[in-house]
């Protein structure tokens, strides 16, 4: 309505600013710009720069080149294997999640409940985490005792609640509601007419599913589990509580490295971990944003 | 939708809410049952391990610390985002995009990778400024970051913040005014939300002050639970609690304001 109008108004403002105006504008961002150049991007800086520079300052790639420890590199398969498991088993129960909620009533108390749950529980990582399956699933968990009292023994062949097996569930917790809430208005973008129309031409429920709404989600799925995957591999303090010790995936062993009391504290190696962590991170979430785009052409 | 169909679909959604539910809600109650236990498996219930939270004074001094750097990280967190987001919305929207960039930046670094760089300059910091755990502000300012800038940008996107302030100056108000009066009581329900999250999330926050080799709510938590597993679950569960009526509220709060733009938007 009043679209047509801003323009002539811009335009009749913009002499009366002057150059003067303009320039002590920027002033008004130094604040914001000053904190974040000190906190975020410096921090960036330190650790870029920190990974290829050797104990006496000189330039480097020895950082990079010492991740090559079987240690490190099992830390780096873990993490990825913990992910990737986390991601896919995360999406797929996301997703089923989400579909039984977008076939109930759009307005539905139901749906704010889950939304509103989801919000929380995608953001329950760390301590609290460890501590709910600790009381859950731990050798004196409620569930433990209570399978036990009924003659099934969840832990056979020892505890792997330690584990990998055991973080990867940990970690699905928060994966489930992720995926609910990034992958919601995907399926929120499917119209019932498709559905109609694979049955007029005479298409199964198979059909549907196989040439028309996963085609459509496919992309979106995906990247979401992408999305999923990146939030796995960064997340330390879940771990950290439920482990406690050793390098099982990359954040421990960059905890360790900082922390280490016995003088093989390794700064150089720590700050490469760190850049390796952000380059793999940030291309997967590159693919998430381009795969999301994709998909955003039919679903809106 | 043929009735097979329809029953089909019923017995999926009720399959998928109860596996579900279950998940999620056994281990949060498993945490109560856990803190109630008495010493043995057989002896009755007691609530021992909540009251010996305030006879822990490392717990109650991490909590008092922890809602401290809740308020201040919040009150940071609006003082300088608030600000820069109104001006840059008025004055440079050029600027809007690399603004935005950089406030979502933190969703692509890894809080444990972050941490490695923030390590030297906390450590500066101790050095020269302040050994105060409250300095962690500074780092968990970062950290709310992209979520309040989500938060504010809706609130300032569903405002004609142009007529607002326009009106405001050419009847004579400075830029104070026009934030505190003007700009504040428009948006108050993106603010309060704003600041919930900031809450729930430094109240939640371990990596940095773990690493950092601070005392934080979440680190006092963990080294509790190597003294009495008992009262760390009954911290846990209590600040988690605490975390979900904020987030209650939230979810709550913002609900008046979109259906009022719903409306409008109807009209």
């Amino acid at each position: 309505m009043t679209s047509a109008g801003i323009p002539a108004v811009k335009a009749a403002a913009r002499p009366t600013g002057g150059g003067r105006r303009l320039r002590l504008s920027w002033l008004g961002v130094v604040p914001f710009f000053a904190y974040v150049g000190v906190f975020l991007l410096l921090p960036t800086v330190i650790i870029a720069a920190g990974s290829f520079a050797a104990k006496d300052g000189s330039l480097t790639i020895s950082n990079f080149t010492s991740i090559n420890q079987p240690y490190l590199v099992k830390s780096f398969v873990n993490g990825a294997v913990v992910s990737v498991v986390s991601a896919l088993a995360g999406g797929f129960a996301g997703a089923l999640l989400a579909y039984a909620v977008v076939t109930g009533s759009p307005r539905g108390l139901l749906r704010r409940a889950v939304t509103s749950a989801s919000g929380v529980l995608a953001q329950f990582g760390g301590v609290t985490l460890a501590f709910a399956f600790l009381a859950t699933l731990g050798t004196t968990g409620v569930v433990t005792i209570f399978l036990k009292d009924h003659g099934i023994d969840i832990f056979p062949n020892g505890v792997w609640l330690y584990e990998l097996s055991g973080l990867t569930l940990l970690y699905a917790y928060f994966q489930i509601p992720l995926m609910v809430l990034v992958f919601l208005p995907a399926l929120d973008g499917i119209r019932p007419q498709w559905r109609e129309a694979t049955e007029s031409l005479g298409g199964t429920t198979w059909h549907y599913w196989r040439y028309v709404a996963g085609p459509l989600l496919a992309p979106s799925f995906l990247g979401c589990t992408l999305l999923l995957f990146a939030n796995a591999f960064s997340a330390y303090a879940t771990a950290q509580a439920l482990i406690s010790q050793g390098n099982l995936i990359v954040p421990l062993a960059i905890s360790n490295l900082l922390t280490s009391e016995t003088g093989r504290a390794q700064p150089g190696l720590a700050k490469a971990l760190a850049l390796s962590m952000i380059l793999i991170v940030t291309i997967v979430t590159v693919l998430y944003a381009v795969l999301q785009q994709r998909s955003a052409r039919w679903l809106r | 939708m043929n009735s097979a169909r329809r029953l089909r679909l019923r017995i999926f959604r009720i399959t998928v809410f109860l596996v579900m539910g279950a998940f999620f809600l056994v281990p949060i109650g498993a945490m109560f049952e856990f803190s109630t236990r008495g010493n043995s498996l057989t002896a009755p219930r007691t609530l021992d391990t909540w009251t010996a939270i305030i006879k822990v004074p490392d717990l109650v001094q991490a909590i008092s610390v922890s809602l401290q750097l809740a308020v201040i990280t919040s009150v940071a967190m609006l003082a300088l985002l608030l600000p820069t987001m109104v001006w840059v919305r008025l004055r440079l929207p050029a600027l809007r995009r690399i603004i935005e960039f950089i406030c979502l930046l933190p969703l692509t670094v890894p809080a444990i990778a972050l941490v490695v760089g923030m390590v030297p300059l906390y450590r500066w910091i101790k050095i020269n400024v302040s050994e105060s755990i409250l300095m962690l502000a500074f780092a968990y300012l970062v950290l709310v970051l992209p979520y309040s800038y989500r938060t504010l940008d809706a609130g300032l996107a569903s405002i004609d913040l142009k007529t607002l302030t326009e009106a405001a100056r050419s009847l004579g108000a400075g830029w104070g005014t026009v934030m505190l009066r003007v700009v504040v009581p428009n948006m108050s329900t993106a603010i309060l939300n704003a600041c919930l999250l900031s809450v729930a999330l430094v109240l939640g926050e371990f990596t940095f002050a773990n690493l950092l080799l601070y005392e934080n709510l979440q680190v006092a938590i963990l080294y509790q639970s190597f003294v009495s597993a008992g009262t760390s679950i009954a911290v846990a569960v209590a600040a988690l609690m605490f975390a979900f009526v904020l987030l209650l509220i939230l979810s709550f709060v913002g609900r008046p304001r979109e259906r009022v733009a719903r409306a409008e938007e109807a009209a």
